[in-house]
Formats: C-alpha cells, sequence, structure tokens
C-alpha cells in the first residue's frame, strides 16, 4: 500500500527528469540550433540570468489573475444571488451573459483597450480577465442556490424565516460544493484570460509575463520564452492547488465530493 | 372521534397550476389529542392535505379553520431533510433559531430533547455520519424542539427498515402521550396506521376524498401485545376493506 503510493508520487516527476535527459541528448545530437528548440541546460542558464526580471513580470501576471477573479467572484456571485431573487431579472439579463461568455475575447480586447484608454494596459486586461472568469461563477452559483432541498425551503417558511435568513442560513450553504466547483474553474480562467488578454491589448504598457514572452519571442530568445512558460504553468498549478485544497477544507466534514 | 376539535377542515381541495387535481375536497375534522392516520392509495393526495395543513399551500376550494389560535407546528418529512453541513446540533436548532428564541433557552431545549431521541453523545456528528434511523430522529428532534402542538409527519419512517421503524413507532407514541401532541400521520402502511392511531381517515384514488374515518379504541400503551392480538388484526383487515372499497379495488375480486 505504502509502496504503492510512494510510487503514484514519484512516477509523474520521475517521468519529467527522463523526458529532460532526453531533450537535452536529442537536441546535442541532432544538433538543433538553439532559436528553434534550446537544451534544458540553456534554459537553466536563461532562468539564471532571466528569471529575476521576468519573476517581476510574473508577480505582476499574478496580480493581474487574483484581482480580475476576485471581481468575477464579486460579480458572478452577486448576479447570481440577484437572479434567484427575481426570475424576470433572470430572464432578462443571462442571455447577456452568455453573449459575453461566448463572445471571443481577443476580439473585444481592441474595444476595451480604446475605452479605457490605449495608455492603460493593465485595467483593459483586468476587465477581459474578468469578464472571461466570471461566467462558471454565474451560472454554478445560480445552478447551486436553485438545488436547496425544497422541502427544507418548506421549513424554513414554516418557521416564519425572511428572505435573508433563506439565503444565508439555506441557499448559499446548498450552493457552497456548486460555486466551489465555479471557482476552481474560474481561477484558471482568469490567469489565461490575464494573458490572452495581455498579448491581445498589452503592447506599451503591459507588465505581465504574456508580454515579457512575446517579446523574447520576437527578439528569437527563445530560452527566455521557455522560462517565462514554466513560470505560467507554475502560476496555474499554484491557484488551482489553492482552490482546490480551499474546497476540500470547505467540504470536508459534509459533502461527498471531498471523500477521499 | 371525541374530544374537542382542532382542526376542521371543509372541503379542501387542491388543484395545481398544471390542472392536476391532486385533493379533494376533502372534509375531516380532527379532534385534540388525537393520533389520526391518513391513508390511501398513492397519489390521492394525503401529503397534499398535510401541506395544506401546515400552511405550505393554500387551498384552491373549501377552506382550512383552526379552533382558537393556529397552534404551534412541527413537521417531519419522509427524507429526514437536514441541512448536510450543519451538526445534529446545529439541525436540531434550527426552527427555535428561526423562531427568534433566546440562545440561553435554545440550549437547554436542544439539549433536552437530542436526549429524548438519544442522540446526545451525536450532538457534533454531521448527518452523513448516521444511520438512516438516526437521522430520522435528529429529523424529530428538530420538529420537536420548537414545542409543538401539532406534529405533522409525512411519511416519515417509509424508507427505514421493519425494526428501526417499529421502535421508532413505540418512541413516538411515548412522546405523543407524554407530551399530549396532536400528531396528524400519513403513512402507506395499514399495519402502521391502526398500531398507532387513534383514528384512521381513509382517502378515496386521486383526487382524494375522505372517504371513511376508522376509529381505533385499542387502549394505551401500546406495545407487542397489542400487535400479536386479535383486535389487532380485526382492525388491520377493517381498514385494509376500507382502503379497498375507497380504491375501487373490490370488485377485482381482491
Amino acid at each position: 500500500m505504502i509502496r504503492e503510493r510512494v510510487l503514484n508520487w514519484l512516477l509523474p516527476p520521475a517521468f519529467g527528469v527522463l523526458l529532460l535527459v532526453f531533450w537535452e541528448w536529442a537536441v546535442a545530437f541532432y544538433q538543433i540550433e538553439p532559436f528553434r528548440l534550446p537544451a534544458p541546460s540553456a534554459i537553466g542558464q536563461a532562468f539564471l540570468s532571466d528569471g529575476p526580471s521576468l519573476l517581476g513580470a510574473a508577480l505582476s501576471t499574478l496580480q493581474t489573475t487574483l484581482l480580475a477573479f476576485a471581481s468575477a467572484f464579486v460579480l458572478g456571485v452577486g448576479l447570481a444571488i440577484l437572479f434567484v431573487q427575481s426570475r424576470t431579472l433572470e430572464r432578462a439579463l443571462f442571455p447577456y451573459a452568455v453573449i459575453l461568455q461566448v463572445t471571443p475575447i481577443v476580439s473585444i480586447a481592441p474595444l476595451i483597450s480604446i475605452w479605457v484608454g490605449l495608455d492603460h494596459a493593465d485595467r483593459a486586461v483586468l476587465i477581459l480577465a474578468t469578464i472571461v472568469a466570471f461566467f462558471p461563477i454565474l451560472s454554478n452559483t445560480v445552478l447551486g442556490l436553485k438545488s436547496a432541498d425544497r422541502n427544507l425551503i418548506a421549513l424554513f417558511h414554516l418557521y416564519g424565516a425572511s428572505r435573508w435568513q433563506v439565503l444565508t442560513r439555506l441557499l448559499l450553504p446548498s450552493a457552497l460544493p456548486y460555486l466551489m466547483a465555479g471557482v476552481k474553474i474560474a481561477g484558471g480562467l482568469a490567469l489565461i484570460g490575464a494573458v490572452v488578454a495581455e498579448f491581445a491589448a498589452g503592447s506599451g504598457t503591459a507588465t505581465g509575463l504574456a508580454f515579457r514572452i512575446a517579446e523574447a519571442g520576437n527578439r528569437l530568445q527563445i530560452a527566455k520564452m521557455f522560462v517565462g512558460l514554466a513560470m505560467l504553468s507554475a502560476l496555474g498549478i499554484l491557484i488551482f492547488a489553492f482552490f482546490s485544497a480551499l474546497e476540500a477544507r470547505l467540504l470536508r466534514r459534509w459533502h461527498d465530493s471531498a471523500l477521499g | 372521534m371525541g374530544g374537542e376539535p382542532l382542526i376542521t377542515i371543509e372541503n379542501a381541495g387542491k388543484r395545481f397550476v398544471t390542472g392536476v387535481e391532486a385533493l379533494g375536497p376533502a372534509s375531516l375534522t380532527v379532534p385534540r389529542g388525537a393520533f389520526l392516520s391518513l391513508v390511501g392509495p398513492s397519489g390521492c393526495g394525503k401529503s397534499t392535505l398535510l401541506r395544506l395543513i401546515a400552511g405550505l399551500d393554500t387551498p384552491t376550494s373549501g377552506h382550512l379553520h383552526w379552533h382558537g389560535q393556529r397552534p404551534r407546528l412541527g413537521f417531519v418529512f419522509q427524507e429526514p431533510t437536514l441541512m448536510p453541513w450543519a451538526t445534529v446540533e446545529k439541525n436540531a436548532r434550527l426552527g427555535l433559531e428561526l423562531l427568534g428564541t433566546p440562545e440561553a433557552q435554545i440550549r437547554e431545549t436542544v439539549a433536552g430533547t437530542l436526549d429524548l431521541v438519544g442522540l446526545s453523545q451525536f450532538a457534533k456528528a454531521y448527518p452523513r455520519e448516521l444511520s438512516g434511523g438516526m437521522r430520522m430522529r435528529v429529523s424529530i428532534a428538530r420538529a420537536l424542539a420548537v414545542d409543538p402542538q401539532v406534529l405533522l409527519m409525512d411519511e416519515p419512517f417509509a424508507a427505514l427498515d421493519e425494526f428501526t421503524r417499529e421502535r421508532l413507532n413505540d418512541e413516538l407514541l411515548m412522546l405523543w402521550a407524554r407530551r399530549g401532541l396532536t400528531v396528524i400521520f400519513v403513512t402507506h402502511s395499514v399495519y402502521e396506521s391502526v398500531y398507532l392511531s387513534t383514528a384512521i381517515a381513509v382517502f378515496t384514488a386521486r383526487p382524494g376524498r375522505v372517504s371513511e374515518v376508522v376509529a381505533v379504541d385499542a387502549p394505551q400503551p401500546r406495545g407487542k401485545a397489542f400487535r400479536q392480538s386479535a383486535r389487532y388484526h380485526t382492525l388491520c383487515e377493517e381498514v385494509s376493506q376500507a382502503l379497498r372499497s375507497a380504491s375501487g379495488l373490490e370488485e377485482l375480486g381482491e
């Protein structure tokens, strides 16, 4: 049992190491030019030289991502609560939320850039990333709020509960597992949104990782691109791990999904 | 059916917005302190009538009339209907908290009620950590905690095994006698209704009307001896017969 678990843990990193060794060997053996595919050792060197400056850019991207996620969360949960209170409002507004979701973000990036001013790329990126991230939170929370036990709602009414009490003591806790599923998706989407939006709108004043990757690409600094990409992956993993841990902690004692 | 009337149901009918006639016109008088069972074929509107009595729905025809002030109600559903994110104790507190009871009183009442249903050691457990019978006890504790005068129960033991069901039947009878409750109890089981009730209202098939009220005059407290008595079996046969004729099954030679 324990041996099996250790093996399961070791398997992915062992495979990664194997791949890196093969990669190093293949680049040398086939004499691949470094501007096509640099060897892992060259990427390691690039990390040592460009790492610190890229790390600053990564922090900037992380900041944008978290801000976008926070606005998406407030917007998504807030709208979901309004929708559940008023069917009319839901019918009137939900289609527009869908339109916002299905319209490719790259296509509205130039418009948003013009609206916020071309020298405020960070604002444009924040807005675009928020738009990308908010829909899964909205739709999951609406679903969750509507999934509350009908009989429990009846019981709340029997004891004269106010709308506020029904919302905070019944609907929101019922929605929590759904909300957390949406949050995990939205966390990843906020990062993707921040990166895509920076590619699309970030020329000039952008400070994030995406812009630095594009810049390194233009200068054929391929090793530096790989360092940037690795940092983006690390950010994505970090965000996902954080929300997974949070979900497990919130649902551990009562929800079936949190069973090992 | 002796005793002063508690609630009178006069030609109450319920038609859903879909046009389905769920209930009646059904008429029934429930005496104070009765243990009244509602039996009838599936879909006859027994549960609908219970919801009307609870005030969770309004009749589309006829009306319900409480004699005196509307009493405080407890409601127990077929499923335990607990909040899975809350401990046993927090579930049992729900009614009192929503009614705005002072904290000290809630604590005392809930501790007493959990003790009554034998769940004191499980106060901090979550519903998923309990067996089906224990969850149902929590549900009953939650209903009893508000100190109801009337307990409405919608097939509360239908999903439980025979052994657990019989034990909860006895516990319920004890509570009913000790607290002077009026219980209105929906069930599918003729045997259960005869064992528990002072009176049994037999419903016709949908839309359900009350076709007959059978008085069960066996003395309390009841126990194993009553379950094995000739009187019990005669009463069960009588109620089954009433149910068959109400469902229109007689001519099938059943």
